[in-house]
C-alpha cells in the first residue's frame, strides 16, 4: 500500500462522501463550539446534546474542510454518540495517542490493542501520522468537541 | 528592450530545482509564497560572511567600513531598481509585513485617531489588514473596504464615496490569491484627490514586473526580499522623504538615535531612524545580488515570460480538466500575474495539494492569508500555483497530469 493509499483508506473516503450526523441542533438545549484550522481555513462546528444521565444524546457536525478533517469529524460523531462524557474523554485520549499527541505533561503512549479496538473506524486515520501537516486536520473536530465539553463544565 | 534571455538555461542557477521529491524531479510552483534563489545570491552572501563581515555603522576599522559600504551599496541598488531618486527613502526591514506594520504604527500612530477613516480592499493579504485593525482597536478610527467585483477585479463603483474624508488608502498592487493587477493609477489619483495618502503592498508585483516609485505616485511601497530571489529576513519599505521625516520612530534601540540621555533620546535621520538594532546586513547584500540577477535578465523579459506561461497554463488546464476545474480570477493573462488559484470539483484544496506532492509538485493549499477575499469568492480554500522566471511549460504539463490524477482519485 502506498503512503497515499494508506492516508486515504476507503473507509475515510466513505465518511468524506457520506458524512454521518451532519447538520445542526437547537441551542440551547444543545451546546455549540466552533473550531478553525488557521493554516488552511477549515472550520468545524460541533453541536452537542448531553442527556441528564450524562450520556451523549445527540451530536451534529457542521462546517467545511478537507477529506481528512471531514471524515475524522464524521467518525468521531458516530463513535461518541450514546457514550458517557467520561468515556468520550478516554476515547479522545486514545485518538490523540494514535495521532502521536500526548496530553500536557504526559508521556507519549502508543494506544494499546484494546484502545485501537475501541477506536473502531477511527483507527483508519493512523496513516495520517506519516503526514505531519495533516494531523491538525484529523484532530480539529476532537479539539472542537473538547471545547464543547469544557462548556458543559462551565 | 534588450534581447530576451534563454529562460530554460536559467534553471541551472537554482540547485534546489534539480533535486527530487518522492523520487520525481521537483516542480516548484509556490514562488508567490517564497521564491527559490540562485547560486549567485548564495555566493554573494557566503563571500560577505567569509571576507567582508563586521557590524555596520559602528566600527572605524577597515573591515567595518567594507561591511558598511556593502550594506549601503545594497540600499543604492534597491533605490535604483525601484526608481527612487533618493536612497535614504529605502528602509530595510525584516520583511514586507514589518514594513506595513511600520507604516500602520508610525504613520498611523501620528495621523489616525477617533473619527478618522482609512480604506483597504477585501483583496488584501492579512499583512495589510491586521496591522491596521490593531491600530484601529487602539485609536478608534474606521476601516472602509473596497469590495471585490466581477471576475476578480476590484469594484470601484463607490471609490470616491469610500475615499471621502479618508486619510489613507492601503492597497495591494497584485493579489496573492488571484494574481489580479490592481488599477493603481486610478486608485492613487482618486486617493490623492480626496486628500488621502497611499500605501502599496507590492510584494507580489516587485519580483515580477518593472516598478517605478517615481512614476507610480504612491507615498509608501512595501515588499519582501525572499519573493524576489533574495534571502529571508529582509524586506523593504520605500516612503516619501518628507513623510518619513515627520514620522516618529518605529522600534527603539541602537542605530536609530542621534543622542540619548537619562531624560530621553533624539532619533537619527532617515533611514537610520527606522533601522533599530543590528540590521539584516548579509541579507541586504543577498538582496542586492538578487537585484543584479533580475536586472541582468530584465524585468520586462521576466514579465513577458510569465504572461506567456500563464497563458499556456490557463489554456492547458482548461483543455485538459474541462468542467472539473475552476481557475479563479481574470482570464486575460496580461491583466494578471503568474498566480493561479484553483478549485477542483469535489476535491478539497488540501487533498489536491497532498496528491500533487506525491508527484513532487509544490503548490500551496488554503486561504493564502486572505480570508476576507476567500469569503467574497465563496470558497474556504483553494490550491494556488504560482510561476517565476525558472518555471516553464513542462512544469504546467506535470501540474495538469497531477491534477487529473487528484480528480480521478477523489471523484470516482
Amino acid at each position: 500500500m502506498t503512503d497515499l493509499e494508506d492516508l486515504y483508506r476507503e473507509i475515510i473516503l466513505d465518511h468524506y462522501r457520506s458524512p454521518r450526523n451532519s447538520g445542526e441542533l437547537e441551542t440551547p438545549p444543545a451546546h455549540r463550539a466552533e473550531g478553525f484550522n488557521p493554516l488552511c481555513g477549515d472550520e468545524i462546528v460541533v453541536y452537542l446534546l448531553v442527556a441528564d444521565d450524562g450520556t451523549i444524546a445527540d451530536i451534529k457536525i457542521g462546517g467545511q474542510g478537507c477529506s481528512i478533517s471531514q471524515s475524522s469529524a464524521s467518525m468521531m460523531s458516530a463513535a461518541v454518540k450514546g457514550k458517557t462524557v467520561a468515556q468520550v474523554r478516554d476515547l479522545m485520549k486514545s485518538f490523540k495517542g494514535l495521532m502521536s499527541i500526548a496530553a500536557d505533561g504526559a508521556e507519549l503512549a502508543e494506544p494499546s490493542p484494546s484502545e485501537i479496538r475501541e477506536l473502531g473506524d477511527l483507527a483508519a486515520l493512523r496513516g495520517v501520522v506519516k503526514f505531519p501537516t495533516r494531523i491538525k486536520c484529523a484532530t480539529l473536530s476532537w479539539n472542537t468537541l473538547d471545547q464543547a465539553l469544557a462548556e458543559l463544565d462551565a | 528592450m534588450t534581447k530576451a534571455p534563454d529562460f530554460a538555461a536559467l534553471k541551472k542557477d537554482f540547485p534546489i530545482l534539480h533535486t527530487e521529491r518522492n523520487g520525481r524531479p521537483l516542480v516548484f510552483l509556490d514562488s508567490a509564497a517564497s521564491s527559490q534563489r540562485p547560486t549567485q545570491v548564495l555566493d554573494a552572501m557566503d563571500w560577505m560572511y567569509n571576507h567582508a563581515y563586521a557590524n555596520v555603522h559602528r566600527g572605524v576599522y577597515g573591515l567595518a567600513e567594507a561591511a558598511t559600504n556593502a550594506y549601503e551599496s545594497a540600499r543604492l541598488k534597491v533605490a535604483r531598481f525601484i526608481g527612487s531618486p533618493d536612497s535614504s527613502e529605502v528602509i530595510f526591514t525584516k520583511n514586507a509585513t514589518e514594513a506595513l506594520n511600520l507604516v500602520a504604527r508610525s504613520w498611523g500612530g501620528a495621523n489616525l485617531g477617533d473619527g478618522d477613516a482609512i480604506v483597504l480592499t477585501t483583496m488584501e493579504h492579512h499583512a495589510n489588514i491586521v496591522p491596521w485593525q490593531m491600530m484601529a482597536a487602539e485609536r478608534g478610527f474606521e476601516i472602509r473596504w473596497i469590495p471585490l467585483g466581477e471576475n476578480g477585479q476590484l469594484d470601484l463603483t463607490d471609490l470616491d464615496v469610500l475615499l471621502d474624508g479618508a486619510k489613507m488608502l492601503s492597497v495591494t498592487s497584485m493579489s496573492n490569491v488571484l494574481g489580479t493587477i490592481t488599477p493603481l493609477d486610478r486608485l492613487i489619483s482618486a486617493a490623492h484627490a480626496a486628500g488621502a495618502k497611499v500605501c502599496i503592498d507590492a510584494c507580489q508585483s516587485v519580483p515580477h514586473m518593472r516598478t517605478r516609485v517615481d512614476e507610480m505616485g504612491a507615498d509608501f511601497v512595501a515588499f519582501s526580499g525572499h519573493k524576489m530571489l533574495g534571502p529571508t529576513g529582509i524586506g523593504v519599505l520605500w516612503g516619501r522623504h518628507e513623510l518619513l521625516e515627520e514620522m516618529p520612530p518605529f522600534l527603539g534601540g541602537g542605530g536609530m538615535i542621534s543622542n540619548v540621555t537619562t531624560e530621553g533620546f533624539m532619533p537619527d535621520a532617515v533611514p537610520s531612524k527606522f533601522e533599530a538594532g543590528t540590521p539584516p546586513i548579509v541579507e541586504a547584500v543577498g538582496l542586492g545580488a538578487a537585484i543584479d540577477y533580475l536586472e541582468a535578465i530584465g524585468m520586462d523579459h521576466i514579465r513577458q515570460h510569465e504572461i506567456e506561461l500563464t497563458s499556456y497554463a490557463l489554456r492547458t488546464l482548461s483543455e485538459r480538466l474541462g468542467q472539473a476545474i475552476t481557475i479563479h480570477g481574470l482570464s486575460e493573462p496580461a491583466q494578471r500575474g503568474g498566480v493561479m488559484s484553483i478549485t477542483l470539483d469535489g476535491v478539497h484544496a488540501h487533498d489536491v495539494s497532498q496528491v500533487l506532492d506525491g508527484y513532487a509538485v509544490a503548490v500551496r493549499p488554503g486561504h493564502h492569508c486572505a480570508k476576507p477575499l476567500m469569503r467574497e469568492l465563496g470558497v474556504n480554500a483553494t490550491a494556488r500555483a504560482s510561476f517565476y522566471l525558472y518555471n516553464d511549460t513542462s512544469d504546467v504539463d506535470v501540474l495538469a497530469d497531477a491534477l487529473i490524477e487528484a480528480h480521478r482519485f477523489f471523484a470516482t
